[in-house]
């Protein structure tokens, strides 16, 4: 897949080129916050447009507050995105295996997504309290989508050859599916993970708002409250952070799982 | 699910029959009438025109498609279930699964019938020698060539332990002198271990040169239009084999009725 260049290359390349184009736009953020322009132009008080190096000093200073809050969001998008795969993989095994659960769920699977969360998640949080569970439920509900879809794509993309084959070399249906359909799946698999760490957070975010008393939501939602605009783009900061740690975990795991490409 | 060991070729009602045997898709007839016996370690040879239902024909005698007229027996045998525990597919790409190394690849079989995977693969890795494959076990098939992928692939089909195997184009992926020595190969592999084999292809001279006997199919729906006898069964050398007169003579043979045959005649 990376053609171009040695190896050791491309890694630097990967690492590097972000990295420059991150430090390119701070760079021009930070000009333009500390000569007042952007607060001069939509005439705002400087206060409400940090500076990187602000935002910076609030990370700093904020560190055991955002860790701590940091520590019960992970855990929800953690938990919800076990819960979302777990989730996925069966609906997608039974769509695959029984027609009939295909047409009686397919519709309805997609509908869900449509069901807005800031609508569900204030009444999730009155049904279930404000603890960890309709945080996970949020998070699984926006999650599961893309693996259910992703991993039915890669049951159905198994060569009809190979399955004919396997029948006439005694697989069982279970055999076939574990030597042959459950490893085509793995990669798409994988894709319908990675799609999902990153679109957890945003879940967990809402489902906090909707009510809770710590975590990285409650955080900004606080500071939104009180102009602590510096500590938000702080906390904005960490949550991508987390993202792209999920993502890379996934990453990881493909390679280690999926260790014939 | 483990299959009987006794199910090897060794008396004249372990062959196929076919009678009067027809298919369709639907309103799409595919195959018309369509009769063929091969007996006990025949090979027989299928050749057509693209469409001829020559794949068809090989999903029906293995039990993997129910035909819509006729009689297919494997062994006797004309339950589907039964003809699927007797025969053996080959499909024309190797399809060898990229997430086995080559030997797990060709133990396929044996892990499917319940074996261990040790066993199963010491009772491989006894082919591998046999048939050339020595040092390639741990190899993933991704790092074989054609050819060895191909070997790997027939393996597996001959380790299934089935008394039929039904080879769909095995070689046509193939370039021309790959193929030329696969062929002298596969002749050598059914000299040592004797099969019932119905090998589908488009190559006139593979099937000569690699069956007793040649059935040439029409264009759709598929009907039989010729059945020739080989000169000479798989002599060891092939160039020397394709170069003899009257196998020449046969080929030409095959190849008039090949083109009687689809222009639908």
């Amino acid at each position: 897949m990376h053609a171009i260049g040695a190896k050791g290359t491309t890694r630097w390349r990967r690492v590097l080129l972000p990295g420059l184009l991150l430090a390119l736009l701070i760079g021009a953020w930070q000009v333009a916050t500390s000569t007042g322009t952007i607060a001069d132009l939509f005439s705002l008080e400087p206060y409400l447009v940090p500076s990187p190096v602000e935002i910076a000093e609030s990370l700093w200073e904020n560190r055991s507050l955002l860790a701590e809050n940091a520590w019960v969001t992970l855990r929800e998008i953690v938990f919800g995105v076990l819960c979302a795969i777990a989730v996925g993989i069966g609906f997608a095994v039974a769509m695959q295996r029984w027609r009939t659960v295909y047409d009686a769920t397919y519709p309805l699977i997609v509908a869900s997504q449509t069901i807005p969360i800031v609508v569900i998640a204030p009444i999730l949080v009155v049904w279930f309290g404000y603890g960890l569970a309709p945080k996970i439920f949020i998070i699984a509900l926006i999650c599961f989508f893309p693996i259910t879809i992703a991993t039915l794509d890669g049951l159905r993309s198994v060569d009809p050859d190979a399955v004919k084959m396997m029948r006439t070399l005694d697989a069982s249906r279970w055999q076939r599916f574990w030597r042959v359909e459950a490893p085509t799946a793995l990669p798409q698999l994988f894709t319908g993970i990675k799609i999902a760490v990153v679109i957890a957070p945003i879940g967990a975010i809402f489902a906090e708002w909707a009510g809770s008393s710590s975590g990285l939501g409650h955080l900004i939602q606080s500071d939104t409250a009180n102009f602590e605009v510096a500590r938000q783009f702080a906390t904005v900061a960490v949550l991508s952070v987390i993202a792209l740690a999920l993502m890379a975990l996934t990453v990881l795991a493909e390679r280690r799982v999926i260790r014939w490409r | 699910m483990r299959q009987d060991t006794n199910m090897k070729p060794e008396s004249g009602q372990q062959g196929l029959s076919l009678t009067a045997l027809q298919h369709s898709y639907g309103e799409l007839e595919t195959l018309a009438a369509i009769d063929l016996e091969v007996p006990a370690g025949g090979v027989v040879g299928l050749v057509g025109p693209s469409g001829c239902g020559k794949s068809t024909l090989l999903e029906l005698i293995c039990g993997l498609r129910e035909q819509t007229g006729g009689r297919v027996a494997v062994a006797g045998h004309e339950d589907a279930a039964q003809r699927l525990a007797r025969c053996a597919f080959m499909p024309q790409r190797d399809l060898l699964l990229p997430w086995y190394s080559a030997l797990d690849n060709a133990a396929l079989a044996l892990r499917n019938q319940g074996l261990r995977r040790e066993p199963a693969r010491a009772a491989a890795a006894d082919l591998f020698e046999r048939f050339g494959l020595g040092g390639f076990e741990a190899a993933r098939p991704t790092e074989l060539s054609g050819g060895m992928r191909q070997r790997v692939a027939f393996l597996r089909t001959l380790v299934a332990g089935k008394p039929v195997l039904a080879l769909d184009e095995p070689f046509a992926a193939l370039d021309a002198i790959t193929r030329g020595e696969m062929q002298e190969w596969l002749a050598a592999a059914l000299r040592t271990d004797p099969r019932t084999v119905v090998l589908v292809t488009h190559d006139v001279e593979e099937a000569l040169y690699l069956c007793d006997r040649v059935a040439v199919l029409s264009a759709r729906p598929g009907r039989i239009v010729a059945e020739l006898g080989v000169p000479a069964r798989r002599a060891e050398d092939r160039d020397a084999a394709v170069t003899d007169p009257t196998f020449v003579a046969a080929r030409e043979q095959a190849l008039r009725a090949l083109h009687r045959g689809s222009r639908g005649s």
